[in-house]
């Protein structure tokens, strides 16, 4: 038996390989529904923005959106897929009361975008090219509460015909960190594409994962457990970490994994199975009847193709040969558009010096992204702007202040959005760089401690930093570091 | 082709169907002869004939653009619902 307890690793699983796919849902950033011309927007009160069509009234007539149908093709061509150039839509058919139609529209056989594929990068340092077997495009059901309701639930079909885009992977990956690590290129793609807003919170940007494991070297798949709607990057590893033990331990006792779909609960951090849809797996698809097939002509899918932005790989490509960043900072940095343009507005104003886009790089990815992660703000929210920092690192290219000293700085800015140059005269933060000024505060240091001069002097090397310190609390932090070691060290060898 | 009297109870699931025992075997049997009459059509060739989505053929799906064209109308719509409370529609409890 496998110790559940135990952190997964390649050798947790031992023997065992585990084979996973995703399949995710990104609810496309349109301004009204996939057939209808109800609003999307998030929150509004119950039902406000569900009509006839979506209530699934007797008679209506789903038209398809045009914005949809682009922005399926623009994620299409950023991924390498093929368009089709006839889609059809079909139906669905299960029963749920927040699906007011009995049917969900969704795409069976001719799906809109096949056969694409996305590049992750792993923790090695190496790069795995995940296959992508179709996406689709399908209306979202409702949503179902259950508190304050004794013995029934309360039905909110706002979010029924949102358009999604289901996005499935082959099973190409295989740990639980491969599969967050798909997850998290793709939710940075859709965002620079803006086809949708990835918040995983209000449930934008959702995912099911398919996990299985088989003995290593076997060519079959094992059966599969399908894990519903986690929805964060931690959960997703967590959850699929659990199912992997799970199944394992079932195998080696000897017995079979069911296929069926299971819920992670995050609060017991375990899967169980659900309840329902077990026996609906039969969803008797068919042609929907009511929406003709969807013919995308060569011409338009080049309009789109016009409008790629640069995408992940080629901005961290870009910035690694432009800015002599390490691949790996390059991919941090353009981990979002917001953040990569932040970045290089930060850089432009530091045009001309050799090492602004390295520091700029540092205190990008460093306090200011700790800083946004700190205080769960959005980038926009920041106080300090791309300028304002850019201010900050100027003064310790040209050792106004010291990079320690800068970090108080920053703080400060960070809290009332002031300028670093307001921060550094009001609080007297300016580098001491006098060289009299420095060697008076060497001379006083060394007076005060001539034990500690006597024991280096006679070989005691480690003191070095001691009287550096020491130096460097008789001046508030302020001496420049560089000529402090210079002056320290003619000083203490005289 | 037969259908078993499982094949029916199945498909009465499904539909959500509650069909009682005296009526089961009527429609095993009813539902097997409107197979058996549509499975003459396995005798038609059809190697090589694209399978129609839609019998409009050659005709193409008519896009709308994006615009917000709905304004609320709930309460109307509640209006016929069977019970309604905050706005939600109220049904028998479904957990998960």
């Amino acid at each position: 038996m496998t110790d559940t307890a135990t952190p997964m690793n390649a050798a947790a699983t031992g023997d065992w390989e585990v084979v996973i796919g995703l399949e995710i849902h990104a609810q496309l950033a349109t301004r009204s529904k996939i057939f209808s011309g109800s609003a999307t927007e998030y929150g509004a009160s119950p039902n406000s923005q569900a009509n006839l069509v979506d209530l699934g009234y007797p008679g209506v007539l789903p038209v398809l959106n045009a914005e949809a149908v682009r922005m399926a093709v623009k994620f299409g061509l950023a991924t390498g897929a093929t368009i089709a150039s006839t889609s059809v839509f079909a139906r669905k058919n299960y029963f749920y009361p927040d699906l007011p139609k009995g049917y969900q529209i969704s795409q069976y056989e001719r799906p809109i975008v096949e056969r694409g594929s996305l590049e992750i990068l792993l923790e090695d340092g190496t790069h795995k090219v995940v296959g992508i077997t179709r996406a689709h495009l399908e209306e979202d059901a409702g949503k179902s509460m259950h508190e304050g309701l004794l013995n029934s639930s309360g039905i909110d079909l706002n979010r029924a015909g949102t358009p999604l885009l289901e996005i499935v992977s082959e099973p190409d990956m295989r740990s639980a960190k491969e599969a967050v690590s798909y997850l998290k290129k793709m939710h940075t793609l859709v965002r620079y594409l803006e086809i949708c807003d990835g918040n995983m919170q209000e449930g934008s940007f959702r995912c099911d994962a398919n996990v299985s494991v088989r003995r290593r070297g076997a060519e079959k798949f094992g059966t599969r457990c399908e894990i519903k709607n986690v929805n964060s990057f931690r959960y997703v590893e967590k959850a699929i970490n659990y199912e992997v033990l799970r199944q394992i331990d079932v195998l080696e006792g000897g017995g079979t994994i069911r296929q069926e779909t299971r819920l992670y609960d995050s609060a017991k951090d375990e899967t169980r199975p659900m309840r329902s849809k077990e026996e609906a797996n039969d969803y008797r698809y068919f042609p929907d009847p009511d929406l003709l097939p969807v013919v995308i002509a060569a011409d338009f899918i080049d309009s789109v193709r016009a409008t790629l932005p640069e995408l992940p790989d080629q901005k961290a490509a870009r910035f690694a040969a432009q800015y002599g960043l390490q691949i790996y900072d390059a991919g941090v940095l353009t981990a979002s558009r917001e953040l990569a343009n932040y970045y290089e507005a930060v850089v432009q104003k530091l045009a001309g010096d050799a090492l602004g886009a390295k520091l700029a790089a540092n205190w990008v990815m460093g306090d200011f992204s700790g800083f946004l992660n700190r205080d769960g703000l959005e980038l926009a929210a920041a106080k300090v702007s791309a300028e304002s920092l850019a201010g900050l690192l100027i003064r310790i290219i040209d050792q106004t202040i010291s990079g320690k000293i800068a970090k108080d700085v920053f703080e400060q800015m960070w809290a009332d959005g002031s300028d670093a140059d307001v921060v550094i005269e009001a609080k007297g933060l300016r580098q001491i760089t006098d060289t009299t000024e420095i060697e008076q505060a060497i001379d006083n240091v060394m007076a005060a401690n001539s034990n500690q001069l006597n024991d280096y002097r006679s070989g005691k090397d480690k003191l070095f930093g001691f009287f550096v310190g020491q130096v460097m609390k008789a001046t508030g932090g302020k001496a420049n570091p560089a000529q402090l070691n210079e002056l320290l060290k003619k000083k203490l060898s005289a | 082709m037969s259908l078993t009297r499982k094949d029916v109870e199945g498909i009465a699931h499904l539909a959500r169907l509650e069909i009682s025992e005296a009526q089961l075997p009527v429609y095993v049997e009813s539902l097997s002869k409107i197979l058996s009459f549509v499975e003459q059509l396995n005798a038609a060739q059809t190697t090589g004939v694209e399978p129609m989505a839609h019998p409009l053929a050659g005709e193409a799906q008519r896009l709308r653009p994006d615009e917000v064209t709905e304004q609320d109308q709930h309460v109307k719509y509640q209006a016929n619902a069977v019970s309604v409370a905050a706005g939600l529609y109220v049904v028998p409890k479904v957990i998960e």
